[in-house]
């Protein structure tokens, strides 16, 4: 029992990663109608970002979160500046191709720049244990489990009662009664992006501790977070994250109970498989929004 | 060219959809506090004019001025800003937001004294106002948005066939409410309509648009006795006394 609640509890901290993830893909999604492939090369840069920082500022990690997550947030508003906005109106197959270009470039420059050898980061919680009972937790599996949650909170209540999320979810909804009702839609479209690309800063932030930073890391990551999108609805914030934890939860239990039988690593494609059981039983995805896409 | 009196002043405006022109070379005024409207069959171009003047679409040949201002290809929200509302076809809301919701965004600066305003024009929203926008009859939709312009408090209001697809009891109660609305809140209204002749009650000016071009421009009053838009616009059939075939008839701008 002791093994699986442990299993458990490290399964939920892989699947906020790709929760925080999948959430960006269906910010994007939401309010583009375009996949942004590169969502997983964002945590990548995110995470090379925290380590930079943090040498940067003698080691000063809450500093160089605060340092990461501002940068995140200038480099998604920039991206949509410089590249999303002249795409507007063209068709979706077209950008999506470039946010997969996006994705090459920024995994090639992030190798120019900063090598591709793994790169860690000391924490302030790096190396700690928690030891309750009979198991013992390492702490930044439960750091990456506060951390979604405050972000989720904080996301919830920016999309309830502030007025820019308020009009983010406008736009998303009805991008022509935004332009009607006088909306800036382009800066708000800058402003998801922002939104965006700093949740997968946070993202690259709490995973560098867990599996260090190299050029690869979003690879991977992105395509199982679009698996998770998909398993939440790909329409819902929480659905995202319900669907990362899902995956992140599977993904431990095969690695310990069937990788040992079947004595090959199932665990790797468990999302996959997922991911075709929920499109076969349930194809609208766990958590659906009320409107179907209007044409 | 400019009177102190004209608050909108379209010239000769060409918009194009790629390679079709869907107006070429509309012209139209709207006078301080008047009510204008813009009749045309499906096609004539009247929701692209209201478009262009918004700053949805850019035109391209003509200006647009508002309030002694050229405004011609600003972005829409500046427009908006300028106190130009648009109250786009088929009750454009966000569905999955509250009534309330709905309004706010409307209000440029989270005025939510406007509120109260709006709810003495449409009660109904009050009752729904935490009701999701998406659960509204099509009537009171068409009020919402009508509400969500209202709360802009514009100078102009364009309104784009507000009666599609009601029934003639609210299509009765909308166009008093239009006209409450000129008069009460000192605002001019730019009415494109298909149904003639609602429009041709409410309005005092009248522009006939076909196929991107004004074809006629009058006084409301001379338009409805125009034989032309008696027949073509409001149904009735006089063509039948001299044995004349309707699809015979040509229009007398033709």
């Amino acid at each position: 029992m002791d093994t699986f609640i442990q299993l458990f509890l490290s399964g939920i901290s892989a699947g906020c990663v790709y929760g925080l993830v999948a959430m960006g893909f269906v910010l994007i999604y939401k309010s583009t109608e375009v996949v942004n492939f590169s969502q997983g090369d964002l945590v990548m840069l995110g995470a090379f970002f925290a380590v930079t920082f943090s040498q940067w500022l003698n080691g000063n990690y809450w500093l160089a979160v605060v340092f990461t997550v501002m940068a995140m947030a200038c480099l998604g508003y920039g991206v949509e500046r410089i590249l999303f906005r002249r795409l507007m109106g063209e068709p979706p197959f077209s950008v999506l191709m470039v946010t997969i270009g996006l994705g090459f470039v920024l995994r090639a420059v992030a190798g120019m720049i900063w090598g591709h050898d793994p790169q860690s980061m000391s924490t302030p919680y790096s190396d700690a244990r928690l030891a309750w009972g009979d198991f013992l937790l390492p702490v930044r599996d439960l750091v990456v489990i506060f951390g979604t949650l405050i972000l989720s909170v904080i996301l919830f209540i920016f999309f309830k009662s502030s007025r820019i999320g308020l009009t983010m979810q406008a736009v998303s909804q009805n991008q022509f009664a935004a332009y009607c009702v006088g909306i800036p839609v382009k800066r708000v479209l800058a402003l998801t992006w922002a939104l965006s690309a700093t949740i997968a800063g946070v993202a690259g932030i709490l995973l560098v501790p867990i599996k260090s930073a190299y050029p690869q890391l979003g690879l991977l990551l992105g395509i199982k977070a679009f698996a998770a999108a998909i398993v939440g609805g790909f329409g819902s914030l929480p659905g995202a994250l319900m669907g990362g934890l899902l995956i992140g939860v599977l993904e431990e239990m095969t690695k310990f109970y069937i990788d040992p039988v079947l004595e090959f690593g199932v665990s790797e494609f468990s999302a996959y498989i997922l991911l075709l059981v929920i499109l076969l039983i349930r194809p609208q995805g766990l958590i659906t929004s009320m409107q179907r896409k209007k044409v | 060219m400019l009177e102190s009196s004209t608050l909108l002043s379209v010239q000769n405006i060409e918009t194009y959809y790629g390679p079709v022109s869907a107006v070429c070379g509309v012209s139209l005024v709207v006078e301080q506090g008047a009510i204008v409207t813009v009749l045309g069959a499906n096609g004539a171009g009247k929701t692209t004019v209201l478009k262009t003047i918004a700053g949805l679409m850019f035109p391209a040949k003509g200006m647009v001025h508002f309030e002694g201002e050229n405004i011609t290809g600003i972005e829409p929200d500046k427009i908006v800003r300028l106190g130009i509302a648009h109250v786009p076809e088929g009750r454009e809301v966000f569905p999955l937001l509250s009534t309330e919701e709905n309004l706010r965004l409307g209000s440029l600066n989270n005025q939510l004294s406007r509120l109260d305003v709006v709810y003495e024009y449409f009660p109904i929203l009050q009752k729904h106002r935490k009701l999701s926008a998406g659960f509204l009859s099509g009537g009171q939709q068409q009020m919402l948005a009508i509400g969500r312009a209202l709360m802009q408090t514009p100078r102009l209001i364009m309104f784009d066939e507000p009666s599609l697809g009601l029934s003639p009891k609210l299509v009765h109660e909308i166009s008093e409410i239009i006209t409450r609305i000129n008069t009460e809140q000192s605002v001019s209204i730019l009415l494109v309509e298909q149904n003639a002749k609602m429009a041709l009650q409410v309005a005092q000016y009248g522009y006939i648009l076909e196929q991107g071009r004004v074809v006629m421009e009058n006084t409301c009053e001379r338009l409805s006795a125009s034989t032309d838009v008696k027949e073509f616009y409001l149904g009735m059939k006089e063509a039948g006394v001299r044995g004349q075939r309707r699809w015979k008839r040509r229009k007398t701008w033709r």
